[in-house]
């Protein structure tokens, strides 16, 4: 009796010690943050950082990439959007060329891998991790279909994948943009867009979003999903009979990033929060879905992801030549493959 | 003002004033155009100007330079743009062939027989209005996908396609279409059918000639109504096209893919043809319509016919069993744990949170948004309807508010969505607070579902003769007063059925604002289409049950009350 006293005492002290810090008479400043994390993601991102910065209040919009990328054109002239935290580097290179972010310079942003921020000084944009396409192969359907194990692009061609394959349409989705560009980069246009031609023939479909296409594998409606590895390594820890596959010839990637949209009405905790993307603490929140991540020293072991996936990234990888040629590069896809497309992409 | 015409009081009875329907005081004119001034502005506001910067926006590229025309050119140039017309066209036009005699027949039986179980009947005929589009296509995909349940029936096809399309747009849109022709079957004037039998007409030939006739304004109206919402649609093509395109997901692909606004502007205003032909449609159905009910109907009871009444059971249990079995199947996929390896059922596919950031939140932003829509929308409409029909002069005026009343409905949600974007977001723009408040979401919800509730009180007010506003004027009753004392309560089936469609659109509708929701009024629907997206159907398929269950019991609701009012107000229909 009397240690439930205590018990209830206790608590209600911590309760009463809670309420001031979590609410300073209204005070708590409202960020609005625009997104294409994974949804998983949102929640442990906003309470890490909440915990470190009492008083800014994280309000998440989150779409794929394509999605964000376009309300935020939309907006131009009146943007909603504090910050953007989590979207790929080549569509803030595009709002960047638009004037539309506010250059800031994060504390600790120093201590990154030199990749993984704007070139310039103050940088428009700072990396957070990268994430490359992957291919997910549903081991249960592939055995009742006898479809071999790719284990490259070049496999994919195969005519026994006819009909099987599904991938991202590039357009929405930053992880279809990325193998685009990925393959474009490294077999060069023409012999890029030939292989696209070829692939073409065995893809079912092209989904919207960048993870769908590995859920469908996951889930057999599919064998064959072109998608992210993340996505990839997390259905088969929840059960999905699949293999993460990442291409021998290397795999296209993509920055995922943070900037400050210019003209936000809440510039300091903006910054606090551009600060916070950059530190350590928030790079060991990346690492537990990704395993490349902007600071160096930060690594992890994730169960199911691929061995080697830092190793796999293709070393040509401009963002900049990506941003500059995204919409070529979309309107050409449309032109050769937009009649595949899943309706919404 | 056509209406007003042609539902002069016939010549057998004593007329107030031929020249026009009712006298007008001074004091009710001025009040009249001051309401009808109302709707205009509102209607100009929410529906015409946001198009029209829509449509300025189709003629600036994507730099903000004018290019006059050039972005149609591009658009005619456009190879899948032929394929994507041609499936529009041809998948709707199929959808409509079938849905629309489905739904006659359906409310024919609801209506016009003495099968057992009505109430019932017009319960599950309400059900896909409970869902949003994109439920029935991930049913469909459970049931005939590649992993499905009842594969082999496609023999061989593949659900992705037309095929998909077809069967979905079906479930979405037969509500609609019962809705309309239930109002339109519902009042009869049974002298006419007692006329005709006794001139030996026999049973086809009254229907030929006094059924058929009765509701054809309805009936253009709902394969209208059905034709552009399958146009308009992108929740059903979405998830289950394939590579199956239609102009409404091009419009899309244009705004979100390739971030080409004035390219989807043009998609869109493209999407508005089917508006004009409505347009015509309904005002050449205005014409030709004539009030059903005068003062002095008797209303129509259908008589016993064991065998008709029990066909008609069949009938109606057989749809009705359809589409309560694909929401069932939607219901399974939200409590299997991982289809289709692993189907113990749980609950974990409720917990929104692992899906989506908003977690359960979005679900209360949809309550507060249905209710919104469900009050502002129905007063709106009704009065607006009510204003059109039975205002004396202003014919212009009315002519605007007709044709802004029946654009919304030829108007895609995304289409609508962007356009608020392009008009509300404008620095200059007074109303530019509304952006990204709770507010905007309710008016563009009142707005993209304006039309088909607009017709519904249209239908319901043109069953009512102009007589009823002749003789209170006539006893010097102030209009207002005949609005409220006698409209409203003569209406107010209708009245409720038009505040439960806002209320199920709103929990329902995703295109209208999913380009307009504010982090903290990001609604259910736009939740699902996000599951959705990135292939978390089974978190989909859960959210869009808490939208049907929701939708259900607010129906369920509305059923007890339509019964109790129905015997309070509609008495005088069975004498």
């Amino acid at each position: 009796m009397i240690r439930r006293t205590i018990l209830l005492g206790t608590s209600a002290l911590a309760l009463l010690a809670a309420v001031p810090a979590a609410s300073p008479a209204g005070a708590a400043t409202r960020l609005t943050v625009y997104t294409a994390l994974e949804n998983e993601q949102l929640a442990p991102y906003k309470k890490a950082f909440e915990a470190d910065n009492p008083g800014v209040e994280i309000e998440w919009v989150r779409d794929s990439t394509g999605v964000v990328t376009a309300k935020l054109l939309a907006e131009k002239d009146n943007p909603k959007a504090d910050v953007v935290w989590g979207l790929a580097a080549s569509s803030l290179m595009i709002l960047d060329a638009q004037g539309m972010l506010m250059p800031y310079q994060p504390k600790g942003a120093g201590d990154l891998k030199a990749g993984f921020r704007d070139a310039k000084t103050p940088p428009a944009w700072v990396g957070m991790d990268a994430w490359m396409a992957a291919i997910c192969f549903n081991t249960v359907e592939a055995e009742k279909k006898k479809l071999p194990k790719p284990t490259s692009w070049a496999d994919l061609l195969k005519p026994e994948y006819k009909g099987q394959i599904v991938m991202p349409n590039p357009a929405s989705s930053g992880t279809g943009f990325l193998a685009v560009s990925g393959w474009l980069q490294t077999m060069g246009a023409d012999q890029g867009w030939g292989y696209m031609d070829r692939l073409n023939d065995n893809v079912a479909l092209y989904t919207h979003s960048g993870s769908k296409p590995c859920k469908m594998a996951a889930a057999g409606e599919y064998p064959i999903g072109i998608s992210i590895e993340y996505t990839g390594a997390q259905q088969k820890t929840k059960g999905a009979p699949i293999d993460v596959i990442l291409a021998s010839e290397g795999v296209g990637w993509e920055m995922e990033a943070t900037a400050i949209v210019k003209g936000t009405r809440n510039a300091e905790a903006a910054k606090a929060l551009a600060d916070w993307a950059a530190s350590r603490k928030a790079n060991e929140q990346y690492v537990n879905f990704y395993q490349v991540t902007a600071h160096p020293g930060v690594t992890k072991e994730t169960p199911n992801y691929p061995k080697n996936a830092e190793a796999a990234m293709n070393r040509t990888n401009d963002f900049a030549w990506a941003a500059a040629n995204r919409d070529r590069i979309l309107a050409d896809w449309e032109k050769r493959y937009g009649a595949k497309s899943e309706p919404k992409s | 003002m056509s209406a007003v015409k042609l539902s002069l009081p016939k010549p057998a009875v004593p007329a107030p004033s031929r020249t026009t329907a009712r006298p007008v005081e001074r004091s009710e004119r001025w009040l009249f155009g001051l309401g009808l001034g109302g709707i205009a502005l509102f209607l100009a506001l929410f529906v015409l100007l946001p198009l029209g910067m829509l449509f300025l926006r189709s003629l600036y590229d994507r730099d903000g330079a004018f290019v006059g025309l050039a972005n149609f050119a591009a658009f005619l140039e456009a190879p899948a743009l032929t394929r994507s017309v041609v499936n529009s066209l041809t998948l709707s036009a199929l959808t409509t062939a079938i849905t629309v005699p489905l739904a006659f027949l359906y409310a024919f039986c609801l209506t016009r027989t003495h099968m057992a179980g009505k109430g019932l009947f017009r319960l599950l005929a309400q059900i896909p209005l409970l869902a949003p589009s994109l439920l029935p296509a991930i049913a469909l995909v459970y049931l005939f996908g590649n992993k499905g349940i009842l594969r082999g029936l496609l023999m061989g096809e593949s659900i992705y396609g037309s095929i998909g399309i077809v069967m979905g747009e079906v479930f979405y849109s037969f509500p609609h279409a019962v809705l309309i022709l239930t109002v339109a079957l519902s009042t009869s004037d049974a002298r006419l059918y007692e006329a005709a039998e006794a001139l030996g007409a026999g049973a086809w030939k009254r229907f030929a000639t006094i059924t058929l006739p009765g509701v054809r304004y309805g009936l253009i109206s709902a394969v209208f109504v059905v034709f552009t919402l399958v146009v308009t649609d992108f929740g059903v093509p979405k998830v289950i096209g394939g590579s199956t395109n239609m102009l409404a997901t091009d419009v899309y692909k244009q705004v979100v893919g390739q971030q080409n606004f004035g390219m989807g502007a043009v998609v869109g205003i493209v999407l508005l043809l089917p508006a004009g032909l409505a347009f015509v449609a309904d005002w050449i159905g205005q014409r030709r319509q004539m009030a059903l009910l005068s003062a002095r109907s008797v209303p129509f009871q259908p008589r016993l016919n064991p065998v008709g009444d029990r066909l008609a059971v069949l009938f109606c249990a057989l749809v009705g069993g359809l589409l309560l079995g694909l929401l069932g199947v939607a219901g399974f996929a939200s409590v299997v744990t991982f289809w289709p390896y692993n189907l113990t059922p749980t609950l974990a596919n409720y917990d929104f949170a692992q899906f989506d950031a908003a977690g359960w939140g979005s679900y209360a932003n949809s309550l507060t948004l249905a209710a919104g829509t469900a009050v502002a929308g129905t007063a709106i409409v009704f009065t607006g309807a009510w204003l059109v029909e039975r205002a004396p002069g202003r014919a212009v005026m009315k002519g605007t508010v007709r044709l802004m009343a029946v654009l919304p409905l030829a108007v895609p949600g995304m289409a609508l969505g962007l356009a608020y974007i392009f008009f509300f977001n404008a620095t200059w723009n007074p109303l530019s607070w509304l952006y990204h408040s709770m507010a905007i979401l309710v008016l563009a919800t009142v707005a993209h579902f304006y039309t088909v509730s607009h017709l519904t009180a249209v239908t319901a007010l043109k069953q009512l003769d102009a007589e009823f506003e002749a003789v209170s004027a006539s006893l010097k009753v102030p209009v207002w007063s005949t609005f409220l004392r006698v409209t409203v309560p003569l209406c107010l089936p209708a009245i409720l059925d038009i505040a439960i469609y806002f209320f199920v659109n709103a929990m329902t509708t995703v295109s209208a604002v999913v380009f307009l929701y504010a982090p903290e009024t990001k609604p259910a629907s736009v939740a699902v289409l996000n599951m959705d997206d990135s292939g978390e159907v089974a978190g989909a398929a859960a959210m869009a049950m808490m939208i049907v269950l929701t939708s259900a019991a607010v129906r369920a609701l509305h059923a007890l009350l339509s019964r109790a009012l129905h015997r309070r107000t509609q008495a005088w229909r069975r004498h």
